[in-house]
């Protein structure tokens, strides 16, 4: 199989390659695939209180497709506000990389990848929010 | 001497040729053309007298009793074809009952599910998680039905090497057929038919550096004769049991690959194994989390199936580019399913797709071993710095405790 050259460069030089503290509530982690499937990605990002996509790391398990894929979708979400990093197409990642048919699903990982990150962060924050808005709720009671 | 990239390490899928088979066969494209089958002329009695020569040194190397008993082939997809169909369609008043394993190559598969939408029955006996089969489960599994039994010699992916001789004693006590597709390991681990109580044999001439395109069916002729119906019909070659006229160059390169196997074979199989064993050892003392598939002494001397943990088996290929190997990884097939030789083995799926087969030969240098364990070492490396599996096991996370989502 005859790969592209963008694909083998980030296959053989991968961008954002690393892991940030999944715990870290500016952090969003997106794990996806499975290791019996042949793929995992781990794809994490780390998020501004604009929204904005200040950093983002991968670490991935599969064929230099599925890496060239979460590679170059690092890539692309770095300095992206979440809602318009979370409207990246697989197909956009395939064309990109021109990835041959067989490994189009490796695309399709990496779009999950993204999105699964970017639903990390919203659930961390909204569970952050929902926190906040108890402890002000609680605190009159405490107050009496 | 400098190094000649890729390096060949895929052996199993097929050898270069070598230059003495070369040089036995080239007359024979040209000055000695004629077609075995004319027997109005020198050209043909000519062309006639080397085949009858390579027959002869083919079942002699075989332990076969005469060389009437090999029926020349396209190759050993054929020669499955013609044992299991042809013994199927002649016995079929007998019984329509035929026991193979799982780990068969798909030549003896397929042929077995064709029968079984004839109306055949076939049984798959798994292998041992060592890719070994248990002669006991094919004794188990013999009917009155049972008209042909199947095993390999020697697995292509694994390289275990199975215990014919124990199932030609069962086979021949019970009165069933054996058929043993011999072609990975004939030539490089003892085979004889008629020690083994092997009644069919399926060989080929590319994976023991002869031409492609020409392989044979051993089949017995006496205690018990072997009947055939043949597959492919036309002008009744090979006594009926193949029309088609001979490939003679391809079948004198043939007997010229046996011929160095019979002087050389047991040198050869020293010298690659210690090759073998020198890459296994340099890999295992750099690596960690490495598992070697298929059994460890009853194993082609030339295979070496390492499963390298949390890395992908197509990435590393890709990483190992200098390299040219086969992989039991999902994504070099347009499957999608990793190897089913592993997973009918019990081989957890993952470490399928973590799996790379290296397959020495002849042609294979210590040099070359040495710069292939260095490039494996520094890219598994480098591919576990990229791995969240690795990450996670470093960490001490079970991987198989994470609930994946199939996709």
């Amino acid at each position: 199989m005859a790969y592209s050259e963008k694909l083998l460069d980030h296959y053989e030089n991968p961008r954002n390659v690393g892991s940030m503290d999944k715990d870290d509530p500016s952090v969003g982690t997106g794990l996806v695939g499975a290791p019996a499937c042949g793929d995992v990605m781990r794809l994490q990002i780390r998020v501004s209180p604009e929204g904005v996509i200040e950093d983002a790391r991968f670490k991935t398990f599969g064929c230099g497709s599925a890496i060239a894929s979460s590679s170059l979708a690092t890539e692309w979400i770095k300095g992206k506000n979440i809602n318009e990093a979370a409207t990246i197409k697989n197909s956009q990642i395939a064309e990109e990389l021109s990835l041959p048919p067989v490994k189009i699903h490796c695309s399709v990982l990496a779009e999950d990848a993204i999105k699964s990150a970017i639903e990390d962060y919203k659930a961390k924050r909204a569970a952050r929010a929902a926190l906040n808005a108890d402890a002000s709720v609680a605190e009159p009671t405490a107050a009496l | 001497m400098a190094l000649k990239f890729p390096i060949y390490m895929d052996n199993h899928a097929t050898t270069p040729m070598d230059k003495r088979v070369l040089e036995a066969m080239l007359p024979y494209f040209t000055q000695d053309f004629g077609n075995a089958a004319s027997r109005t002329h020198a050209y043909g009695w000519h062309a006639e007298a080397a085949v009858e020569d390579a027959r002869e040194t083919i079942a002699d190397y075989l332990g076969a009793e005469s060389g009437k008993e090999i029926v020349f082939t396209s190759g050993a997809t054929e020669s499955d074809n013609l044992a299991i169909k042809g013994v199927a369609e002649y016995y079929k008043g007998k019984g329509n009952h035929i026991i193979t394993t799982t780990i068969e190559h798909k030549a003896v598969l397929d042929s077995c599910k064709r029968l079984e939408k004839d109306g055949y029955a076939v049984t798959y006996v798994n292998a041992g998680p060592d890719g070994l089969v248990n002669p006991a489960d094919i004794e188990k599994a013999i009917t009155d039905k049972t008209i042909l039994v199947s095993v390999m010699l020697a697995n292509n992916e694994v390289g275990t090497i199975q215990p014919i001789g124990e199932i030609g004693a069962i086979t021949r006590a019970r009165g069933v057929l054996l058929h043993c597709d011999a072609v990975q390991g004939f030539g490089k681990t003892p085979f004889d038919v008629r020690a083994m109580n092997v009644d069919l044999a399926s060989l080929t001439a590319h994976k023991i550096y002869g031409p492609k395109g020409v392989g044979a069916l051993y089949v017995r002729r006496s205690k018990p004769r072997v009947r055939l119906v043949a597959q492919m019909d036309g002008g009744g070659h090979e006594r009926g049991n193949r029309s088609g006229t001979l490939n003679v160059p391809g079948i004198v390169g043939f007997a010229k690959a046996v011929q160095i196997f019979k002087q050389e074979g047991v040198a050869e199989a020293n010298r690659i194994r210690a090759l073998r064993d020198r890459l296994h050892g340099k890999i295992n003392k750099e690596l960690d989390s490495v598992f070697l598939n298929g059994h460890p002494e009853k194993r082609l001397p030339g295979n070496l199936n390492l499963s390298f943990s949390f890395v992908e088996g197509e990435g590393l290929m890709m990483a190992i580019k200098d390299v040219a190997v086969s992989s039991g990884s999902a994504c070099t097939s347009a499957s999608l399913e990793p190897s089913y030789v592993l997973r009918s083995m019990g081989l957890d799926e993952e470490l399928a797709h973590s799996s790379i087969r290296f397959g020495l030969g002849r042609f294979n240098t210590e040099e070359e071993v040495d710069y292939v364990a260095e490039l494996v070492i520094a890219k598994v490396k480098r591919l576990r710095e990229l791995s969240p599996l690795y990450e996670m096991h470093q960490q001490g996370i079970d991987i198989k405790s994470i609930q994946w989502a199939a996709h």
